[in-house]
Order: structure tokens, then C-alpha cells, then sequence
């Protein structure tokens, strides 16, 4: 039975079903929660917590965790995911895999507490310096989030990447009924240090990094043609398709809802993985279809930047696309509504 | 009669250092406590940038090539989800505590149950002989042209005495390779760290005093002289906490 649950705390118990034996972190607003659950939580079931003394050594410790094959976990939101990212891109060199929980907050520099999805542009194009990806998901409900946590281990593993939750400030600090995902037996991943080096590595200097790439870009190739996920309605014989994640994406798709009922032939894209994002989605849109639109808790137009070019890819047309941006929080439906048709008479003007 | 010069089995491949360079005898010795210790095949590393990063090619073991200065934190993740393994960090002295220095401190800090071996040659050796944090005051570094002035760089760091001194660490000494009875003592040194992690008695660092010929500017036999001379009056060799509960 569905049980009232406070996000972050949801997630860090769904972390633990999910065979999660290792926690390195520091504290930050607003995901401390769940360092604060697994700090008690994880013990209880044979697995370490540690509080690092940054997010710097959190990110390394995870990298410790994962480096003998343990599935790891760190959480973290604004300047502190900045700090993790010489570490996420380690981790993404060595290959090898781990989650990194963003509950993501407004604001550059040390930022708000506010809710946001400023963050976007960051953890879809890596992060850290070189070549890489993350995958990353972005739940638009704590039951859903909780079912990410697991799929997020299941694709890093898979692919041996790091996998991203990129959750919101205010889906970390709500409460939703929740039904929280069976236990996991905790595994050992076969490249995992025992001691005896089991898992022959290469040498440090006998790497190659053009044969590398080769196998780079087949692997991210692979993860952009099979891992794309998302949720949509509406978007075969919409006029206008509104694209959004997250919370954005849940209120957006109550003004889909009531638009229709007032007659607007409106549909809606809710990335599920905002890397891969899904392209595909947008082969299904209505070939006529007069603009597209996005609604993001940003200021200055992330998500726009993907749906273009998605629907670029997708038709001849030079579809316009427009974005709505609500800088923090969780844009009303009546907000969205109300910029929709000022997007039909032309005070908001398309960003491409 | 000739006697086999046996060589421990987890030395693999040649590791490309200097002429007269002192990694290849701490190597040496860390393999052989290992070995010795009958833990050469339970052992990670957790391996610094730098001159350091020469070890991962070198040794058929598990090892991590970590960030710059991170390894206190990687090899704290490693002994936390591996406790029976043997967790060594391999870093030198601009690793360990310039850019490594919080995450040395805390894992010293939080008396993780790791084995920290730093190689002190006071300058960053692999990108050319910079001023680290042990560079000698009046030192010429690439960095520090006209000698090492401490009056607005601070004094060189010394990391075992700190540790010994203000945590509650199983064991924290520094040795030198510059004469054979150094290394004898160092091996000593060395030995008690790792059977100090081996006995969980907690957090363990040996500190090496090792030539850098090159970015010194001097001969091999130079730079040992200089070791002895001059480096071991400011850093002292000896034990700085012994263990307090040896079998």
C-alpha cells in the first residue's frame, strides 16, 4: 500500500532496496535528507556511510566504492554537484559506474534553495572536462523517481557509465504516496577489486586513446539508440507540442489537459531521460504541427536547445520553437495557459 | 655460490624513472613487506598523480589511477567496502599535500584504516620541479627562481609529525633511501604500517625522503648527499607514533 513519503527520504530508502552499499557525501540544501536517512539506514544493513569532508572527497570515496564493484552512491544539489564533477569524470574514464543524485537548485555561483532545473545543460553534456555522458534521468514524481534509482544502477552498469538523478528541490522536500520497489540482493560487479586482481586492467601508459574513442562512441551510440525514454500524449494531431520534465512537466501536463478541453489541439513530450534525450519522441508529432514549445524552471532557455534540434531532425520544416521559462519553482498551470496564448498572438516570439 | 636475485611477484614491467630516482627502491620495498606480510595478492592501490602514477604501470595489482591529491578518499572508499583487503595510497609529496592536503588530513583525520606512503623529493617532479609544499626555504624551483622565500610561501609542510601529533593514528614515521642502512630502516617502516592496517590498529603513513637528481639539479650521489645532509635536518627520520598495540 501506497505510504505518505517525503521525497529525498523515499529516494535514499529506494537507494537502499536497491542494493546501494556505499554513501559518500556533505551536506547541502535541499538534498541533505538523504545523506541524513542513509547515515542511519545503511549501517543497518551491513553497508557504509561515510560524511566526506566535501563533496570533492564524497565524489572520490564513490569512486573508491565503485572501483570494487560495489554499487555507490553521493547526492548533492547546486555548487556541491559542481565540486563532483572532477569525479564524475573519472569515474566516467575508468568506466565505471555509479548514481549521482542532483537535487537541483537555482542559481549559479551558491544560488538559492529554490526549486530549479537550471542544471540541465550541465548534466546532459557531461559535466566534467573530456568526452563523455551521463545518462540522466528526471522523475516528475517521487514514485517514479524511486523506480529510476534502480534503472539508474541497471544502465550504468550496463553501459559502465554514471547514471545522473536529476531530481528538483521541490521533489525532494514534497510528500506523494509511494509505493517503494522490493529489495535487491546487493551485488558485486565483475570488474570490482577483490585484492588478487581478478579484472586485468591496462597499464596506466599502454592506453590508446584513438582506439579508445572508437569504442567511446559506439558505446554512446548505443545509449542514445536504445536508452531514450519518455511520456506522450497528444502529439499526432497537435497544432502546438509542448515539451518538459520534471515537475514543469507534470503541471504542464495539466494545461495540455485543460487546453484540449478548451478546444487548443495541443500534445506534450515529458523527457524521462534528459540524456538520451528522445529525439524519437518527436517522429510521432504531427507533420504539420506549428510550433513546439517548452516549459522549463530556468532563466534563460536550456531544454529549448534539445527540442530543437530534435525536431529538426525530425522534419523539413522549419518548425518554430518557443520556451517558457519560469527561472525557479513549479510554473501554475493557469501560467503556462496564459503564456501559451501569448505565444499565438505573438508577444512571445520563438528562440529559434 | 650464486644466489637467485628473487624480485616480488607483483613487479611486472619496467616503470620509466629517472636516473638516480628513489621510486624504484620504495616500490621495491612495499612489494617485499607485501609479499613478506603474504598479502602481495590482497592489496590495492589507490595511486597519486605524478611521478607516483608510475607504480600502475609497473605492478600487476589491483590499482586505481586517481585524481590529483584524491587518493586519501578513493582508498578511504575502497577500505570501507573491503575492509580484508590491504588499501595502499601511493603519492608524492605535491599530490599528497598541496593538492591532496584535505583529503590526506581527513583520511588521517578520521583514522581510516589505510596505509599512506608518500614520496617527499620537495618539488613537483613530473611536470618539471616545481615548489611544492616541502620544497626546502631557499629551494630554486621553476617556481620559485630565486629560491624558495618562506616569509610569503609558508614553511615546508611536515605531514607525519602533524598526524602523529594532533590525530590518534596507529603509526606515522619517515624514512629515507639515501644509504643502505636507511633503507633497511625504511623497510622497518614500512612494515609496521602495513601490519598496522593488517591488524585494523587504524590509519598508517610512511613518509619517504627520495632523491630527485634531475629537478634538483645534481648527480645521483649529489642528491643522496643532500638527503643526508641537508633534507633530514628539517625533516627528522625516525617514528613519530609507534604503534600502541603490536602484538
Amino acid at each position: 500500500m501506497a505510504e505518505m513519503m517525503k521525497g529525498n527520504i523515499a529516494i535514499a530508502e529506494a537507494a537502499v532496496r536497491a542494493g546501494v552499499r556505499l554513501y559518500a557525501g556533505y551536506p547541502i540544501t535541499p538534498s541533505t535528507e538523504i545523506m541524513e536517512y542513509l547515515s542511519g539506514r545503511l549501517p543497518e544493513v551491513g553497508g557504509a556511510f561515510i560524511q566526506a569532508e566535501s563533496e570533492l572527497a564524497g565524489i572520490n570515496m564513490v569512486i573508491g566504492g565503485a572501483s570494487c564493484g560495489v554499487r555507490a552512491l553521493t547526492a548533492s544539489s547546486g555548487p556541491g554537484i559542481s565540486l563532483k564533477q572532477e569525479g564524475i569524470s573519472i569515474l566516467s574514464d575508468e568506466e565505471l559506474s555509479a548514481v549521482v543524485i542532483n537535487v537541483v537548485r537555482y542559481g549559479n555561483g551558491l544560488g538559492t534553495l529554490y526549486s530549479s532545473q537550471c542544471d540541465y545543460n550541465r548534466e546532459t553534456r557531461g559535466g566534467g572536462n573530456g568526452d563523455y555522458r551521463c545518462i540522466v534521468l528526471c522523475p516528475s514524481s517521487i514514485q517514479e523517481a524511486v523506480e529510476q534509482i534502480s534503472l539508474a544502477y541497471e544502465l550504468a552498469e550496463k553501459y559502465r557509465v554514471v547514471s545522473v538523478l536529476m531530481t528538483e528541490g521541490a521533489l525532494g522536500q514534497m510528500m506523494e504516496p509511494v509505493d517503494l520497489p522490493d529489495f535487491v540482493e546487493p551485488k558485486r560487479n565483475p570488474w570490482g577489486f577483490d585484492g588478487k586482481y581478478t579484472y586485468k586492467k591496462i597499464g596506466i601508459f599502454d592506453r590508446d586513446s584513438m582506439k579508445e574513442s572508437v569504442l567511446l562512441k559506439e558505446k554512446y551510440a548505443a545509449i542514445k539508440e536504445n536508452e531514450q525514454r519518455w511520456e506522450s500524449e497528444g502529439v499526432e494531431d497537435a497544432d502546438y507540442v509542448f515539451v518538459s520534465y520534471g515537475l514543469p512537466g507534470r503541471s504542464t501536463l495539466g494545461a495540455v489537459r485543460q487546453l484540449r478541453d478548451e478546444g487548443f489541439r495541443v500534445g506534450l513530450i515529458r523527457p524521462i531521460t534528459a540524456w538520451p534525450f528522445p529525439e524519437k519522441a518527436f517522429a510521432q508529432i504531427n507533420p504539420g504541427v506549428k510550433g513546439i514549445i517548452t516549459v522549463e524552471a530556468n532563466a534563460t532557455g536550456q531544454l529549448v536547445d534539445d527540442a530543437a534540434l530534435a525536431i529538426k531532425k525530425n522534419s523539413s520544416a522549419n518548425i518554430p520553437a518557443y520556451a517558457l521559462t519560469y527561472v525557479y519553482g513549479v510554473p501554475p498551470i493557469k501560467s503556462i495557459k496564459a503564456d501559451f496564448k501569448k505565444i499565438l498572438n505573438g508577444e512571445i516570439r520563438e528562440v529559434y | 655460490m650464486a644466489v637467485e636475485r628473487k624480485v616480488p611477484s607483483i613487479i611486472d614491467n619496467p616503470m620509466n624513472f629517472c636516473p638516480g630516482c628513489g621510486h624504484g627502491i620504495i616500490i621495491r620495498l612495499i612489494c617485499e613487506c607485501l609479499e613478506e606480510l603474504g598479502q602481495d595478492q590482497n592489496v590495492i592501490f589507490a595511486i597519486g598523480v605524478g611521478c607516483s602514477s608510475n607504480l600502475g604501470g609497473g605492478l600487476v595489482t589491483d590499482r586505481l589511477h586517481c585524481a590529483h591529491g584524491r587518493a586519501g578518499a578513493v582508498a578511504t572508499g575502497m577500505k570501507r567496502v573491503n575492509p580484508d583487503n590491504m588499501v595502499i595510497t601511493y603519492q608524492g609529496d605535491g599530490d599528497a599535500y598541496s593538492i591532496g592536503i584535505a583529503e590526506s588530513f581527513n583520511a588521517a583525520y578520521r583514522n581510516e584504516n589505510i596505509t599512506v606512503i608518500t614520496v617527499n623529493n620537495t618539488n613537483f617532479g613530473m611536470t618539471g620541479g616545481q615548489m611544492s609544499w616541502t620544497t626546502m626555504e631557499g629551494q630554486k624551483t621553476t617556481t620559485s627562481p630565486h629560491g624558495r622565500d618562506c616569509a610569503v610561501t609558508g614553511y615546508p609542510i611536515r605531514f607525519p609529525e602533524l598526524v602523529a601529533n594532533e590525530f590518534r593514528v596507529a603509526y606515522a614515521a619517515r624514512g629515507s633511501v639515501s644509504s643502505p642502512a636507511r633503507i633497511n630502516a625504511l623497510k622497518g617502516y614500512i612494515k609496521n604500517a602495513l601490519e598496522a592496517q593488517l591488524n585494523k590498529e587504524g590509519y598508517s603513513i610512511v613518509e619517504v625522503l627520495s632523491p630527485c637528481a634531475v629537478n634538483w639539479g645534481m648527480t645521483p650521489e649529489e642528491a643522496m648527499t643532500h638527503i643526508e645532509e641537508d633534507l633530514t635536518q628539517y625533516f627528522p627520520i625516525g617514528v613519530f607514533q609507534d604503534r600502541r598495540n603490536q602484538e
